[in-house]
This record gives structure tokens, C-alpha cells and sequence, in this order.
């Protein structure tokens, strides 16, 4: 390959792994306080369906982005009344946001099917994004990409650095001890799965502003349960997060690079990758107990009572 | 303010009432959602309710729908009472369907009793094969089987779609998606003549009735029960650890594979590139709305069924989309769960007294 | 502390009149109390006698239904354990409140939740470290919390009370988790303190302590106060006698171990363990006998191994076959009084196979690991009854003589419960153990293997079962009794060992021993090491791991 598919095929891992970085990191957040939301990809599809029908009425890319980070937020919200306030168990009401969220946006979304959407613009960074080869892979993207870039170490930032997220690990490592100490576990648990479910929602948007600039009923196609995933392989750190997410992007362009190269592979194996990955991948880590027991969150799905 | 309070035992009054409850809002929710999509509210009603269970071939119909989503739905219930969250029922249904599948193409035309009988069993290997993947991750490398089994239902679906594109397509149907249509040695007897109700839902009711025995009455069922409700428990009384992961996985996936053939071998009669409109993950909410109850699986596989014609006669005289069946069921999981809330807690209004301690602020409003 | 209260005869805090009732029982009737500065104040009483339920009411956690409180001569009303932190109340509950994945300074920044006390990372680390020099409570801030002894997770309980200055400590029941030594340490920090102003209020049952360490003592008995005394002038048994009532003779036994030639001696043999899993301890070349007649008690701070030992013993951890043996000796020939041995090796044998061998478990974590909270009395029953009793034949369970069988249980065990159908929870903790021990001994086993028989069950509960696994060694069955209280392992045992950092001393007879004795033990020196102990102990031979 030359030096500009080089650089065309990171530019598509970036834009792969991007819904992957965005969906991912919230659900990180959640699990660090605690809880485990399996309704990623229901909050996805909302945030898809929302962000494309804002942008498809009033033309503005951006402004879809924030309906679909409200969309996210809002079904994140019914999440956390069953679990929080309503005592249900999380796997359940997860499992209820995905098949609720893949229902309602098929319903709602029945008249945006087969619509064109122009895409969000590009902002080029000045000077920097003329840098060659940096430029382009870093420097040349919408405002979700950037945000991406961002976000990341922003997250790991808030978790290690700041007293806030040193409250919310030790909600999630111990929502007892934290009570015992005046902490209020269920309103930081609350403030943590609608982060979640925000960013959710702008990776849905992704997908369907920029990623591929249209509606289509089940569009994210498993990526919310890839970014569940995600979060173990990088035993709940950002860092190892953002490798993740990448590897994932890469994986799932291999399916349509090898297509272009004639592989003589059926066409069905080749989308089986990023499942498999996804798969071998958490078994990879899940073997590795000891820092599985270092770094998960030791509340994790327990559902938290406050005993007075 | 309203606070919760914990019962100091679970509400039997709400256990059963809570699925009622949940029932009746999920109705009053779509009434609200059929005015918000515009469409005429008592046309509504009548072609989603009323409509799938006017006639006698209606009510076979139903008992179509049902025989899947009760099977696996009762087969998951056992999993997840024990504390084992396959819910790739849906990938192990496929899998299932494409073994029994090519037991039928293999004997083509060969008009023999045995031919039902050996679909079935490949029918079973297959959900098996395919369950079981997720339950050695775990209990080896301790890889949740919620994220795998759920990953192997894509896999699935690629795999059925390649079969149906190749090597099971039918050499004679220009290049369509399909298999060849089951010769009739190959096809499930049926119920009631004149409708499509086949034996598989009396496979559904016997199910039903082995489940509840086995859940009821024996050690083995009981130290699912145990393993589920406290694990380490389990361990202590000598359960073994991974017992209850195998034996869910393996029965649940068992039963998803012979609905699976059950589609094929009856209603449908050949494999198709969609040859189930979801009943593995609606056989998830099956297993909640049931109790993870045998019983009340079977009563909710029938409103599920019921849901599932109601949407399919919507589109039709409604052109609303088949979708809204999905949004009917994630409703009526959501108020499912919100009402479970009143089995263990009771809602008191807050009292606010001076003496009032302010530890109790993580209230519930 | 900066401010350094005023010397004056008003006490600092003042209770007048507090009771305070829960449906079914008055936990306090009318109870005066008076703790001035400068003084270590007991607040001393059994399990039951209406301690805890007293300075929850201090410490803002529960409200009283009577009576009046005043902080330095105000009225006062403690709203929340916020509101008493800002008045200067702090308290070092008995169970802590830290995050096992974080570090001692993120634990202690944590506990400031809340407080004024808005610091940088920095000053508060100076803070800490002055602090902890100061009054002699040695902590490395960036260590892990889950690395600690419980001894220093102590120290960051403190540590977070001191950083708020408190005028009033509260301690619960310090000391129930320390070493002897850790025990000695403490108490000069705590004399420290109330040197520097800071009045202390110290719950224990422990009469001794309280006579070394106590300026007063206030006595509850059965949720009345009984006495103001100064502990110093009175002798234990007169404490005791205030505390427990007339009834103070402590009832003692004679723990000789019968002679039986037929029993089974449950052999450990070169055990060794590295879990993989951070938070566990690792076990090394552990090696002793427990042979019938016997109860041999293992001392220990918790953490130190205990988890993971009994987790071999019950087969939850399964290891070589031969780490674990059962040696039967049966009774060939009564009357030619001739045994035949028989030992099997059962390393490799699950937690099942155990039991129907005889031998039987009784974890410390009653809810969850002995019984199934959510399921009912006769289905915990059945749990682990099944395996030798005839409750489910064939693999079907027997329904009607399940039930019997549990109402029989229950009775012989008197144990105060609804209804068999009730869920586990409704137990208290004395009746839920009296249910466990039971089940557990109903199914005679030969060996016996028990972690902290009577922790948190009250005191005749707790006699109850004693008194049980006294009788179960005077039947031959050999016990083994993992316990952190040093009292209940002087009073039960034959024999005792210490486990420390995963590796157990010598066994020794605990006639030869006292609390300070294990104490050196529990801290993983031996004995023969230093000059405490006179002479070397007797061993017997039995015991000897090198045999």
C-alpha cells in the first residue's frame, strides 16, 4: 500500500472506532459507580433515530447530535427509575431498554427509511491540519471525532484527579462504606448512568449523521454490546479503552477491505469478525482474574438499598 | 415525598398482581401511543386486540406463536433463576433450525419415520452446539455469557444467511434465498387440520409440565434455585460451581434448537433467510412477565403470541409498522419490572417528623 | 487539637432520660450519662444491654423517642451523623467504612465528605502524616486499603475522626479485631488524646481493658443504666457482676478430651495455596490434626488466612488429595476392644462428597454462604441436610417430611421463628446460628469445622452453642473452631493455634496459654522466641507437624 491508503485506512479505523470510544467510555462511567447497563445499544438507537429525524427536519447536523444525546439520556433516565428507584434487577431493565429502544426507533424511524442526509461538516483545524500525514489522520474531522479525542482523557482525568471521581469509584467499590459516610450513592449513581446514557446517544448520532448519513432500522447492528465488551477488555481503564475501541474500528473495516482485496472468503464470515473479536477478545481478559479483581468495580449489578 | 419501605416478607397479593398491572398500563400505553401515531383508536384496538382472536384459525394461530416463545421462554426461566443470563436463545434457535434443516435436504424425498424424529435430535445438538460455546467461556475463562451468547447470535444469523445464499440454497429456485420446501416425511404433524397449530405446541405444554416437576421437586432443580438465588451458597452445600452454567445453557439451548426446527419443520417448511421474527429475545420477557415460573411462562407466551399477531394484523389493515409488537413487549417488561417494586417494598407516604434524620435522604419521590 | 476546651465541671455532654424502643423491645429505659472532657468515659454492658443503640443516639444515627440531650450545657439535637461531626462528635464504628481498591489517603480524603475541610491533596497529606506521628498511628498513605491488617484499617478510621478535630470520640468495640499488641498501641493514642483535650467515649464488654484504659465507666444492663463506677477501684468480678447481674460465675467446664478409641482425626497435611486473586492471603505449609474428643481452636486477626483455610476445609477450594486426610478408626471388635485405621485422602473431594464422608461446616457468613437469604426455613434446612439425612431420597425431595423435620430442628434448637415458610432473614442472628449449628450436627458428623461460632449472636444464644460443641467433642467428634474472640477460644477449646499471614504456629494445649500468649502468637512470633513464657510449652505429640 502507499503512504495515502495508509493513511485513508486509519482515517476509517478513527471513524469506526468512534460510536465504539463514545458508547464505551459512558458505560464506563456507569460501571465505575456500580452499575451495569446492558440497554447501550436501545440507547444508541435512540439517540440514531432522534439526532437523524432533528437533522433531517431543520438541515442543522449538530443540532440532531444534541436530540440524539438527550434521546439517550432520556431512556438512560427510565433506566435508572427501574433500578434506582424502583429496586429492579439491572440486567433486566437493560435487557428492556434494548428491546424497547429497538422497537420504538423501527416505529418511529418507519418514515425516515430511505431518506439521504447530507452528513455533518468537517473542520479543519488551521495550520495543523496542513501537517502532512498528522494532519489528516488527526486534524480534518467533524466535531464527533474531536469530541472523541477528547472525551477520553477528559473521563480518565475526572475519574483519577478529581475528588468527584474519586466519590464515584468509591460508590462503586463499596456502596455500604459510602453511605456509612454521608455519600448520597444513589444520586451519584444516577448523575453517572445518564452521562451513560448521553454519550450513547451521541454515538448513535454518529452512526447516523456521519458514519453512514441515514436511518435504517437496527443500524447500530451490535455495536452497544461490542462497547459492553469493550469496557472489560479495557478492565474499566480509559486508557485501555481507547486501544480497544481502535482495534475494534480496525477489525470491522478488515470486512470491507477484504472484500476490495477478492478475498475468496463468503461475504457472511467476513461481518462475523468483530462478533468473534468481540468474543475472543473477552475471553482473553476474563482469564486474567487477578486483574479483573484489581480493577472491576466491586458493586458492580448489586442493587443498593439505603438502610437508615 | 413517598419512601420505600422494605416488606418484611415478599407481597404474595403483588406477585401475581404485578403482571396484571403491568398488563393493563401496557394497554393503556398503547392506546396513548396509537392516538399519538394518528391512527383511529377503537380501529386500533379491534385489528391489534381483538382481531387475532376472532376465529378458530386465529386462535391456532396463536397457539403457533405461543409453542416457540413458551418453550423457550419456560427453558430460559430456569437459567435465569439460576443465575445464568443466556440470552442468545435467539442465535441457538437458528442454529438449530439449520441442523434440522440439513437432516431434511440430507434425506430429500426419503419417505421415512425416522427422518422427524432425527431432525429434532439435530435440531436439539444444534441449540446445544451452539449454548454451549458460552457456557465452557464461562466456566473456564469466566467470560460472561450474556456479551457471548449474545455475540453468537449475530454469528448465527450470518451463518443462516450463508447457508441459505449457498450451500443450502435450492438448486432449482433461481438463485432465491431459500431452501428447498420440506417433503412432507420432513414436516411436523399437525394439531387441528385446516390450521397451521403443530405438535410442537403440545411439545410446549409437556415442557411446561416437566419444568415445573423438575423446578418443584427435585435436588437438581432445587440446587439451580440455590445457585441462582446465592452462589455461595451453592458452593458451600457442594452444587459445584459451574453445574447450574452448563445445565442452563445446555437445556435452554436444547429447547431454542427444537423450536428452531419446529418453525422450519411446520409453519414455515423450509429454511429461509428469516425464519423467526425474534422469539428468542421475546422469550426473555416471556421468562420475567411468567415469574420465571413455568405457568406463568405459558400465560405469557400466549399475550406475547398475542402481541405478535395483533402487530401483524396492525400492519395490515393499519399499515403501522410490525416494529410497534416490539414496542408493546419492551413496555410491558419496563411496567413489569416497575411493578415488581410493590412485591418487596411498599410506598409510604414520607413523614415528616421533626426528629426526622437526615441519613434517609436517598429517598425515592 | 487546636482547641483546647476549657477546664470546667460542666460535662460535655449530658443524656437525660433517653429511651428509645423497636417493636418488640425497650433497647433503652430512661438512661442517664455524663461524659466529661479529659476523661475516658466505658460504656460498658453484654450484646443486647442497649450499647449500640445508645450512641447511635449520640451519633445522630437514630433519634430518641424520650429524654434530652445537651452539648456543653445547650440542648441538643443530633440530626445526622453529618450534623455530629460538625459539632464535634466523630465515631470509629466497629465494622469500617472503607473502600477495599482505593489507598489509605483516597479512603481518608473520603471520610471528609461533607466537611468544611476543603484541602489540597498536598496539605491534607501533611496533615495525615503529622497527625498520624503525633499520636502514634503509623500509615503509608499510598498503599492500597486492601493490603492492610485490619489494625491499620483501624488507624484510617481514627485518622479520618482526628482530621475533623472532634471533641468527643466514640469507639465501638475497638478492640474486638486487634492483637494483643495492636490492642497495647492503641490504647496510648487513646490516652494521647485525652491528654490533648479530646474526651472519649469507649464501648467494650471487655473488663479488663476497661480497667487499664477507663477513668468512669457507665454499666447498661438489659437497656437500663445500672451504675456509674470508677473501673479503676473495682475488681473484674465486681464489674462483671454489675454488667451480667448475679449470675456473673462464669460457667466453667472441664474440657478434658474423652478417651475414644473408634472417631475420625481430620489430618492437614503440607498446604499450601496461592489464590489467584489479590485480595486473598496466601497459605503456607500449614500442618495439624484434629483428632475426636478435640476442639482445637485457631486464633487469628481476621485476614490473616482464615477465609481461605476454611475455604480448603469446606471444599469450595478443592487441592491435592492428599492435603487432606480423614483417618476412621473403627471398632473392629468391641469387646477385644480392637480399632482398625482406615484413612482416606479427600484434597481433591468437592464440598458433597465431604459431607457424606462426616464432615461437616459451618461458615462465618451465615447469610448467603449458610443459607440462601431469600429461601425459607425448611428449603435452608434441606440446603445441606440432604446429603445425610433422608430428606431427598433419590433426588426427589420429600416435602411433608422436610417440613417435619425442620419443626424439629427448630424446636430441639430453640429456636424463635413464624413459620417454616418464612424467609431465612426473619431470624435474629442467634436464632439464624442456633438453625445452622443444628442443622449441621443433626446430621452427626464426625468431624466438625466451625468459623466464628458466636459472632454477633447474643450471649445465651452464644452459650447455647458452645455449651453444643462441647458436648459434640465429649461424643468423639473432632472440632475445629476458627474464632477471633480470644475468650471464647480460652473457654471451648483443648488445644489452640495461632494463624498469621497465612501460616499457623505450633499447636499447643490451652490450659498453657493466655490471651497474651496468643496475642505474641497471633502476631507470627513464636513463644520459644521470647522471654513472656518461662518455659517452653509441653507438645503433644499428636500435634506435632514434624510426626
Amino acid at each position: 500500500m502507499t503512504s495515502d491508503a495508509w493513511v485513508l485506512t486509519a482515517l476509517t479505523i478513527i471513524t469506526a472506532a468512534t460510536p465504539l470510544v463514545y458508547a464505551a467510555i459512558g458505560e464506563l462511567v456507569v460501571e465505575k459507580s456500580g452499575v451495569l447497563n446492558l440497554g447501550v445499544e436501545g440507547m444508541m438507537l435512540a439517540g440514531a433515530v432522534a439526532s437523524f429525524a432533528v437533522a433531517h427536519v431543520t438541515g442543522l447536523g449538530y443540532l440532531g447530535a444534541l436530540a440524539g444525546a438527550v434521546a439517550g439520556t432520556t431512556l438512560a433516565a427510565l433506566f435508572a427509575l427501574l433500578t434506582l428507584g424502583f429496586q429492579a434487577s439491572q440486567v433486566a431493565a437493560g435487557l428492556s431498554l434494548t428491546i424497547f429502544g429497538t422497537g420504538l426507533t423501527a416505529l418511529l424511524g418507519q418514515p425516515l427509511v430511505g431518506i439521504a442526509f447530507k452528513g455533518v461538516p468537517e473542520f479543519a483545524i488551521p495550520v495543523l491540519a496542513e501537517v502532512p500525514v498528522i494532519g489528516q489522520l488527526f486534524f480534518r474531522h467533524d466535531l464527533f471525532v474531536y469530541g472523541s479525542f477528547i472525551l477520553v482523557p477528559a473521563v480518565a482525568w475526572f475519574l483519577y484527579r478529581t475528588n468527584a471521581g474519586l466519590t464515584l469509584r468509591a460508590v462503586g467499590d463499596s456502596h455500604d462504606a459510602a453511605h456509612a459516610l454521608g455519600i448520597q450513592v444513589l444520586r451519584w449513581r444516577l448523575a453517572a448512568i445518564l452521562f451513560g446514557g448521553c454519550c450513547a446517544g451521541i454515538a448513535g448520532s454518529y452512526l447516523a449523521l456521519s458514519y453512514s448519513p441515514m436511518w435504517v432500522e437496527n443500524m447500530t447492528a451490535g455495536r452497544g454490546w461490542i462497547a459492553l465488551a469493550l469496557v472489560v477488555f479495557a478492565t474499566w481503564r480509559p486508557g485501555r479503552l481507547l486501544l480497544g475501541a481502535y482495534l475494534f474500528g480496525a477489525i470491522s473495516i478488515l470486512q470491507l477491505h477484504g472484500q476490495a482485496v477478492g478475498l475468496e472468503i463468503p461475504s457472511q464470515f467476513m461481518s462475523m469478525l468483530p462478533y468473534l473479536a468481540t468474543i475472543i477478545v473477552l475471553v482473553l481478559t476474563s482469564m486474567d482474574r487477578g486483574k479483573i479483581s484489581l480493577h472491576a468495580p466491586r458493586c458492580i449489578g448489586q442493587p443498593f438499598y439505603p438502610a437508615s | 415525598m413517598m419512601r420505600l419501605y422494605k416488606r418484611s416478607q415478599p407481597s404474595k397479593f403483588w406477585i401475581y398482581a404485578a403482571p396484571l398491572l403491568a398488563v393493563v398500563l401496557t394497554f393503556l400505553s398503547g392506546l396513548l401511543l396509537f392516538a399519538l401515531v394518528g391512527v383511529s383508536v377503537p380501529d386500533a384496538v379491534y385489528a391489534f386486540f381483538v382481531e387475532p382472536l376472532s376465529d378458530r384459525y386465529a386462535l391456532a394461530e396463536l397457539g403457533v406463536k405461543a409453542a416457540p416463545l413458551i418453550m423457550i421462554g419456560v427453558a430460559l426461566s430456569v437459567g435465569f433463576r439460576a443465575g445464568v443470563w443466556n440470552i442468545g436463545a435467539e442465535g441457538q434457535l437458528i442454529v438449530g433450525a439449520i441442523a434440522g434443516s440439513a437432516v431434511a435436504l440430507k434425506f430429500y424425498e426419503v419417505d421415512a419415520i425416522w427422518v422427524l424424529p432425527l431432525m429434532c435430535a439435530a435440531g436439539v445438538a444444534g441449540g446445544m452446539f451452539w449454548a454451549a460455546i458460552p457456557a465452557l467461556l464461562r466456566s473456564v475463562t469466566n467470560a460472561s455469557e450474556i456479551l457471548t451468547s449474545l455475540m453468537l447470535t449475530y454469528v448465527a444469523a450470518l451463518l443462516l444467511s450463508y447457508m441459505v445464499h449457498g450451500p443450502m440454497r435450492d438448486p432449482d429456485g433461481f438463485n432465491f434465498p431459500e431452501s428447498r420446501l420440506f417433503h412432507d416425511a420432513a414436516t411436523l404433524p399437525l394439531l387441528l387440520d385446516g390450521t397451521r397449530l403443530h405438535v410442537g405446541f403440545a411439545a410446549a405444554l409437556i415442557i411446561v409440565l416437566v419444568v415445573w416437576i423438575f423446578m418443584s421437586r427435585t435436588m437438581a432443580g432445587f440446587s439451580l434455585l440455590v445457585a441462582g438465588a446465592a452462589p455461595r451458597a451453592g458452593v458451600f452445600a457442594g452444587f459445584g460451581k459451574h453445574r447450574a452454567v452448563w445445565f442452563s445453557l445446555l437445556f435452554a439451548g436444547g429447547v431454542a434448537g427444537l423450536a428452531g426446527l419446529f418453525e422450519v419443520a411446520g409453519p414455515i417448511g423450509q429454511l429461509l433467510p428469516g425464519i423467526s421474527p425474534g422469539y428468542g429475545f421475546s422469550a426473555i420477557i416471556v421468562a420475567f412477565v411468567g415469574r420465571l415460573h413455568p405457568v406463568g411462562a405459558m400465560f405469557a407466551g400466549l399475550l406475547l403470541a398475542w402481541s405478535y399477531l395483533g402487530g401483524e394484523a396492525a400492519q395490515i389493515s393499519l399499515n403501522l409498522p410490525v416494529a410497534v409488537t416490539n414496542v408493546f413487549q419492551g413496555l410491558l417488561l419496563f411496567y413489569l419490572l416497575a411493578a415488581d417494586v410493590l412485591i418487596l417494598y411498599r410506598f409510604t407516604p414520607e413523614v415528616v417528623t421533626p426528629a426526622s434524620g437526615s441519613l434517609n435522604t436517598d429517598t425515592v419521590s | 487539637m487546636s482547641n483546647k476546651p476549657v477546664q470546667s465541671l460542666q460535662p460535655l455532654l449530658s443524656l437525660k432520660g433517653i429511651s428509645k424502643s423497636f417493636p418488640g423491645c425497650l433497647a433503652n429505659d430512661s438512661i442517664d450519662l455524663d461524659i466529661q472532657q479529659n476523661e475516658i468515659h466505658a460504656l460498658l454492658g453484654q450484646n443486647g444491654a442497649g450499647k449500640s443503640t445508645l450512641v447511635k443516639i449520640m451519633y445522630g444515627l437514630l433519634q430518641p423517642d424520650k429524654g434530652e440531650m445537651t452539648w456543653q450545657g445547650n440542648p441538643l439535637t443530633v440530626r445526622s451523623p453529618a450534623h455530629a461531626r460538625r459539632l464535634g462528635i466523630a465515631m470509629v464504628f466497629q465494622h469500617f467504612s472503607l473502600f477495599d481498591s482505593l489507598t489509605v489517603l483516597e479512603n481518608i480524603k473520603l471520610g471528609l465528605v461533607g466537611s468544611d475541610n476543603h484541602q489540597s491533596s498536598r496539605q491534607l497529606r501533611e496533615e495525615v502524616l503529622s497527625l498520624s506521628e503525633r499520636y502514634g498511628l503509623p500509615l503509608a498513605p499510598d498503599k492500597h486499603t486492601y493490603t492492610l491488617s485490619v489494625g491499620e484499617k483501624q488507624r484510617i478510621e481514627i485518622l479520618r475522626c482526628l482530621l475533623q478535630s472532634p471533641q468527643l470520640l466514640i469507639m465501638d468495640e475497638p478492640t474486638s479485631v486487634l492483637t494483643p499488641q495492636e490492642v497495647d498501641a492503641l490504647f496510648v493514642t487513646l490516652r494521647n488524646l485525652r491528654d490533648d483535650g479530646v474526651a472519649i467515649l469507649y464501648i467494650s464488654h471487655k473488663l479488663q481493658e476497661i480497667r487499664s484504659l477507663c477513668d468512669r465507666a457507665t454499666i447498661l444492663r438489659n437497656g437500663v443504666k445500672v451504675a456509674v463506677a470508677d473501673p479503676t477501684k473495682e475488681s473484674a468480678t465486681s464489674l462483671a457482676r454489675l454488667m451480667i447481674g448475679d449470675s456473673a460465675d462464669r460457667e466453667f467446664t472441664d474440657s478434658q478430651p474423652s478417651q475414644s478409641l473408634t472417631g475420625t482425626t481430620l489430618k492437614v497435611r503440607n498446604l499450601s495455596l496461592w489464590p489467584n486473586n489479590n485480595f486473598a492471603i496466601n497459605l503456607h505449609d500449614i500442618n495439624f490434626d484434629v483428632v475426636p474428643g478435640e476442639i482445637l481452636g485457631i486464633a487469628g486477626v481476621a485476614g490473616n488466612g482464615q477465609d481461605e483455610l476454611m475455604q480448603v476445609l469446606s471444599g469450595e477450594t478443592p487441592v491435592d488429595r492428599d492435603v487432606l486426610q480423614l483417618n476412621f478408626n473403627v471398632c473392629a471388635d468391641a469387646e477385644l476392644s480392637v480399632s482398625k485405621s482406615i484413612t482416606k485422602k479427600i484434597g481433591h473431594l468437592k464440598p458433597g462428597a465431604r459431607r457424606k464422608l462426616g464432615l461437616g461446616v459451618i461458615p462465618e457468613e451465615r447469610l448467603g454462604q449458610a443459607t440462601v437469604p431469600s429461601m425459607s426455613l425448611a428449603e435452608n434446612t434441606l440446603l445441606t441436610g440432604f446429603r445425610r439425612l433422608p430428606l431427598a431420597p433419590g433426588g426427589w425431595i420429600k416435602k411433608r417430611r422436610l417440613r417435619n423435620f425442620t419443626g424439629q430442628l427448630l424446636e430441639n434448637y430453640n429456636v424463635v421463628y413464624g413459620d417454616l415458610n418464612d424467609a431465612v432473614t426473619s431470624l435474629s442472628g442467634g436464632n439464624l446460628q442456633k438453625l445452622i449449628v443444628g442443622r449441621e450436627i443433626e446430621q452427626q458428623p464426625s468431624v466438625l469445622i466451625v468459623s466464628q461460632p458466636t459472632w454477633g449472636v447474643d450471649a445465651g444464644a452464644a452459650a447455647q452453642i458452645r455449651h453444643k460443641l462441647r458436648e459434640m467433642a465429649a461424643d468423639g467428634v473432632a472440632v475445629l473452631v476458627i474464632s477471633q474472640d480470644l475468650d471464647e477460644l480460652l473457654e471451648v477449646s483443648t488445644h489452640i493455634m495461632a494463624i498469621c499471614a497465612g501460616r499457623t504456629s505450633r499447636v499447643y494445649p490451652s490450659a498453657e496459654l493466655d490471651a497474651a500468649t496468643i496475642g505474641i502468637l497471633m502476631g507470627g512470633d513464636t513463644i520459644e522466641s521470647t522471654h513472656k513464657v518461662d518455659a517452653a510449652p509441653v507438645l503433644d505429640g499428636d500435634h506435632d507437624a514434624s510426626v
